[in-house]
């Protein structure tokens, strides 16, 4: 009884590490396509952040200015993205794309070109990167049962990055839909003429959303590198930011909807790991990589609407010009 | 309006002239800031590429895989369906190819093997785009996301198959068993040796003029036929399209038919001709190329022709890169292209107002 309780905690810590920067890609990408732009560099923007947090952390072994780094190096790349879609009124799914391409090739060659590792950054040093934190009292709670290990085994012992994915969560929700600047963010998705004719600039509304995408993939790029690991790996985002983009329309592009629909794919992620090899009682061993598409088959069958009906914002993917 | 402000040949030529140009002047700021020099690297690159034949052999030989791709993302285009699943499309086409001549290897020679290997490939590559293409036309879910998803589904897939189904029994690596030798493509260096020529052997098969015959296809098939107008005419407005009696959702799947079974042309130069088996990500990329080479080449063929024989050759100049300066390697490439899809396509329309300006200036100039 003890053992299985202990599988499903260490199942669910993973999936909680796992999701995190699941999360933070998926609360980026509420911002910018809750204002109706289309934002399939969730991953590029996460990998160049990856790359930006461990070059910084290895040369100055700041794991602070690493983050610093990965941050403006994501909110760049939000802004390119901004430039071509926004002011250029350009195809925001191939700005997108070329963003997450740039990313996949830049952070190798630079890599390569700067630390001679075939593209990875050296290992960093434990003060170099993000420490586990234990909750105050987690030891002394630890022989309770059920309650004790719960506490300091699933929700103790995270590194600050994982506490701050799961506090973006409500952070921006409230964001969304309690400030000013979430309504007239959600009406600019919506309805882009009407906020123009409040007097309110759509531009630098659709800017700023895009800006708080690109700090949230920072964020979630230098936990890749700086805390999960301990070093930049090439394409180490893989196919992340696609998942997150996922559980985005899987979570109807809703804050809460979504973080459950990443802590889903980060389980599902967490499962396959332990599965591998396992035999199940009456299905028998599940391929390892049917788990690995099972968030890509989801994904199609929701936005096929046989899970309920994902209804995008309705001004997403259309640049917006004025009338004269 | 702003349409005819311009000359024509402003539109189709100069302005992707100066997007491509952009493109490789970024690039070139990103060789100085790995420290080497733009102008040495671009020496290399059009010597490895062009400077002998060998090279030449390994450029066209990436050449052939990005016409497919790149006429799979135009054709897409026309229709106003951004198909980013080519790579996906691809691989699972190679799969096909790779079957129709695993099962009939030992009783078939290529040529009578070729035309049953390409149906195969196409059916499969155009059954992989033709649940996106369904699921947009009737169930209004968004191609681009769906494409994205299947890529991933179909390499996880084609681990599985590979690592489970197809690999040789006792065989360490993840790959099919050899297609025997008379069932597989001949090398260009083998046709130009039966004739009496002699040139270095490379990957090049014969499948470049496979690609150029599905040029010539896609030119007919746009321009010249029903299908195809109907097709450009949902790109250009599809309630008009609508309104004209066009039946769209059909067309849409069909036009996503068609794509994925060009973009499974890549099996038929991989999978029959460069490698002779099934191999783990034998498409290592081509399918977002093709997204670069048909942004670049303006969804036309003969740009698209263009467009592919500038990657090939980048391909390849840049796989020389890597062996000449040690800190330059394909990544570069890959810079380039994101670049590329950044420049002539996000970006595509970012130089107009200012060429516009500079137009509207001389013409009033020349009438005083």
């Amino acid at each position: 009884m003890n053992d299985a309780l202990l599988i499903a905690v260490s199942a669910l810590d993973a999936t909680l590490r796992l999701s995190a920067p699941l999360i933070f890609c998926a609360m980026a990408g509420v911002f910018s396509e809750r204002s109706g732009i289309v934002d399939i560099g969730l991953e590029g923007k996460m990998l160049a952040g990856a790359f930006a947090a461990a070059a910084t952390a290895a040369v100055t072994g700041s794991v602070w200015l690493g983050l610093f780094c990965a941050l403006g190096v994501s909110v760049a790349m939000a802004l390119l993205h901004g430039f071509a879609c926004i002011t250029h009124k350009g195809n925001q799914v191939v700005s997108g794309l070329a963003i997450n391409i740039l990313a996949s090739g830049l952070t190798v060659a630079l890599g390569i070109a700067w630390f001679q590792r075939g593209g990875q950054t050296p290992a960093l040093e434990a003060d170099a990167r993000f420490a586990a934190i234990t909750l105050p009292g987690a030891d002394s709670v630890a022989d309770l049962p059920i309650i004790g290990v719960v506490y300091s085994e699933l929700l103790s012992g995270h590194n600050i990055l994982v506490y701050m994915a799961f506090l973006s969560v409500p952070l921006t929700a409230w964001v969304l839909y309690n400030t000013r600047f979430g309504l007239r963010l959600r009406a600019v998705g919506e309805n882009p003429q009407a906020v123009d004719t409040a007097g309110i600039s759509v531009a630098w509304l659709r800017y700023r959303s895009v800006i708080c995408a690109g700090l949230l993939c920072g964020l979630a790029g230098a936990y890749l590198s700086t805390a999960q690991n301990a070093a930049f790996l090439k394409d180490m985002s893989a196919g992340k930011g696609y998942i997150a983009l996922a559980a985005l329309i899987f979570g109807k592009w809703r804050p809460t909807q979504a973080m459950l629909a990443c802590l889903l794919f980060g389980f599902l992620d967490a499962l396959a790991a332990r599965l591998q090899g396992v035999e199940l009682p009456i299905i028998g061993e599940i391929p390892v990589q049917l788990m690995q598409a099972l968030p890509y088959i989801l994904t199609v069958i929701l936005l096929a609407g046989f899970i309920g009906r994902a209804i995008a914002p309705k001004a997403i993917g259309i640049p917006y010009s004025k009338e004269r | 309006m702003s349409q005819k402000t311009l000359p024509v040949w402003v539109d189709i030529a100069l302005i992707p002239l100066i997007n491509v140009l952009l493109a490789f002047v970024v690039a070139a700021g990103v060789i100085v800031l790995i420290g080497e020099n733009p102008l040495e690297a671009v020496n290399i690159m059009l010597m490895g590429a062009f400077g002998y034949d060998e090279g030449i052999g390994y450029t066209l030989y990436y050449t052939t895989n990005f016409i497919f791709t790149g006429l799979a993302v135009a054709i897409a285009f026309h229709a106003g369906l951004f198909n980013i699943g080519g790579e996906g499309q691809a691989y699972i086409g190679g799969l096909g190819v790779g079957l129709m001549c695993l099962a009939l290897d030992a009783w078939l020679p290529w040529y009578l093997l070729l035309p049953l290997a390409i149906f195969s490939g196409a059916l499969f590559g155009a059954l992989w785009a033709y649940i996106p293409g369904y699921l947009q036309a009737y169930r209004g879910s968004h191609i681009v996301i769906t494409t994205i998803m299947f890529n991933f589904i179909a390499s996880a897939l084609m681990v599985y198959l590979l690592v489970n189904v197809l690999i040789q029994p006792g065989a360490m690596s993840p790959e099919s068993r050899r297609i025997a030798d008379n069932a597989t493509l001949p090398f260009m260096h083998e046709v130009f040796g039966a004739i009496g020529v002699d040139i270095a052997s490379s990957p090049l098969n014969v499948s470049l003029f496979l690609a150029l015959i599905c040029c010539v296809f896609v030119w007919l098939f746009i321009w010249h036929t029903r299908w195809g107008y109907a097709i450009r005419m949902i790109g250009f407005n599809e309630q008009a399209a609508i309104y004209s009696g066009i039946n769209t959702r059909r067309m849409v799947v069909l036009t996503m038919c068609i794509s994925g079974g060009l973009a499974a042309m890549v099996g038929i130069n991989e999978v029959m001709g460069a490698q002779e088996r099934v191999v783990l990500d034998f498409v290592a990329g081509a399918g977002f190329t093709g997204i670069a080479v048909a942004l670049m080449g303006r969804n036309h063929p003969v740009g698209i022709i263009v467009a592919s024989m500038l990657f090939g050759a980048l391909f390849q100049g840049g796989a020389e890169l890597s062996f000449e300066i040690s800190t330059i390697t394909r990544d570069l490439v890959v810079v380039i292209q994101g670049l590329v899809i950044l420049f002539c396509g996000a970006l595509a329309y970012m130089v107009r107002p200012t060429l516009e300006r500079i137009f509207a200036r001389v013409s009033v100039e020349k009438e005083l």
